[in-house]
């Protein structure tokens, strides 16, 4: 069986390397997909959109259909991932695991306490991932705030730089998931419910259709941002400029919420108490 | 067709070679491999190699990523499009690692899954079990 494949592959890979004689060259500026329809979004991208990132104008704007059903991909995937391991059995065995905050030192209860000895003095842990090391809890405590910060300069200025909804969101979601790794899952959680991914999630997928839908308010097509101007009483060129802004937020908020969604129910195993 | 003619080939388009030899990598792992896990590692390998060959479709010699020069004061050069790499595959590339790294959750939810039900990942073992239960 293992033959079998082997040679498939290798002859597979054979026949691809074979055809890349017809393929471009290396840098070709003349290559089949350089000379179609890019020579048209590199010289008016600025003038129709006045954004001078020419990968943001193309995504969110000549291409937003494309860009909507990736960010409904990104939240149905986030769904599927809810749907196929969220459980609500709590895990066997002992479960309340408190640290002691100043000595550092554990206590487990067999049963559930009357009164939840939480608070200050002593926070409740996960019992199968246990981190406790000052530097890295205190490296990671200093450093999320800025990392959250630069995820929204992306997400913000993706007109200028490289940047935007997508990448802003995967670091902001990461900064969150850098929370779970480095402190536990539930102080993660306490930040960021379940509730807030899914609605979070949600509402990115609503802003990008809602900003759209509302140019089909103003009478012209789904997603044509200039339809906005009025509204926001600017001229047509730079309401497709803010229209890219106001769906790359949504997408931002989106992935963003995706991210944490997934890996929260990856993490435990669908039941969000503790995991990594 | 002798060796030689395929090298000014390897010469120019050597970057298709390594796409394709990762590609390859991904496409073994996916089909010979008995663990799920290694299953998916093959397809998030498959589709680096898919994305860096658009990457490299874009390319191009002496121009620069595609994002326009502009100045404060509202003037700007001409625009040349020999400036500027194509941007059409960045942007499909963009939503497609957002979309892989989303269908990788997925695939890892479902092999959680199907680890909950066998208690394994290997695949002949989860065969076995589903022909005699």
């Amino acid at each position: 069986m293992k033959l079998i494949s082997l040679a498939l592959v290798v002859l597979l890979g054979g026949l691809f390397m074979a055809a890349t004689a017809d393929f471009p060259d290396w840098g070709d500026p003349a290559s089949p997909a350089s000379v179609h329809v890019s020579p048209r979004y590199i010289e008016k991208t600025m003038e129709e959109t006045s954004v001078p990132n020419i990968v943001t104008a193309v995504l969110a704007d000549y291409r937003g259909y494309d860009t909507m059903f990736e960010t409904a991909v990104v939240f149905t995937a986030g769904v599927a991932c809810f749907l196929l391991l969220r459980r609500r059995d709590p895990r066997p065995g002992p479960e309340r695991i408190y640290r002691h905050q100043a000595t550092g030192v554990i206590v487990e209860m067999r049963h559930k306490p009357a009164k939840e000895p939480a608070g200050e003095v002593f926070a409740r842990i996960d019992d199968d991932w246990v981190p406790h090391d000052l530097i890295i809890m205190n490296v990671c405590r200093l450093l999320i705030p800025f990392i959250q910060l630069f995820g929204l300069y992306v997400i913000a200025h993706g007109h200028h730089s490289p940047g935007g909804g997508f990448q802003g969101g995967v670091i902001l979601g990461a900064s969150i998931i850098l929370l779970a790794l480095s402190w536990d899952l539930r102080t993660a959680m306490g930040r960021l419910s379940e509730a807030a991914t899914g609605l979070m999630s949600a509402v990115g997928v609503f802003i990008y259709a809602g900003v759209g839908a509302m140019c089909l308010a103003m009478g012209s097509n789904f997603l044509d941002y200039e339809a906005l101007g009025p509204l926001m009483f600017v001229d047509p060129v730079h309401a497709r400029s803010l229209g890219i802004f106001f769906v790359e937020l949504g997408v931002g908020l989106a992935v963003m919420a995706t991210m944490v969604l997934i890996y929260k129910n990856l993490a435990s195993e669908g039941r969000l108490d503790q995991g990594l | 067709m002798d060796m030689a003619q395929y090298i000014p080939v390897l010469l120019t388009k050597y970057n298709y070679w390594v796409y394709i030899t990762l590609m390859m990598i991904g496409l073994w792992a996916m089909i010979a491999k008995n663990n799920l896990v290694k299953k998916i590692i093959g397809m998030s390998i498959f589709q680096t190699a898919i994305i860096l060959f658009y990457v490299s479709i874009g390319a191009k010699y002496g121009a620069t990523i595609p994002i326009l020069r502009h100045g404060h004061n509202g003037a700007h050069e001409a625009i040349r499009t020999v400036d500027y790499i194509n941007p059409l595959p960045h942007v499909l590339m963009l939503t497609a690692i957002v979309v892989s790294v989303a269908t990788l959750g997925v695939a890892l939810a479902l092999s959680i899954r199907i680890h909950r039900r066998h208690r394994t990942l290997e695949e002949d073992d989860i065969l076995t079990q589903l022909r005699e239960p």
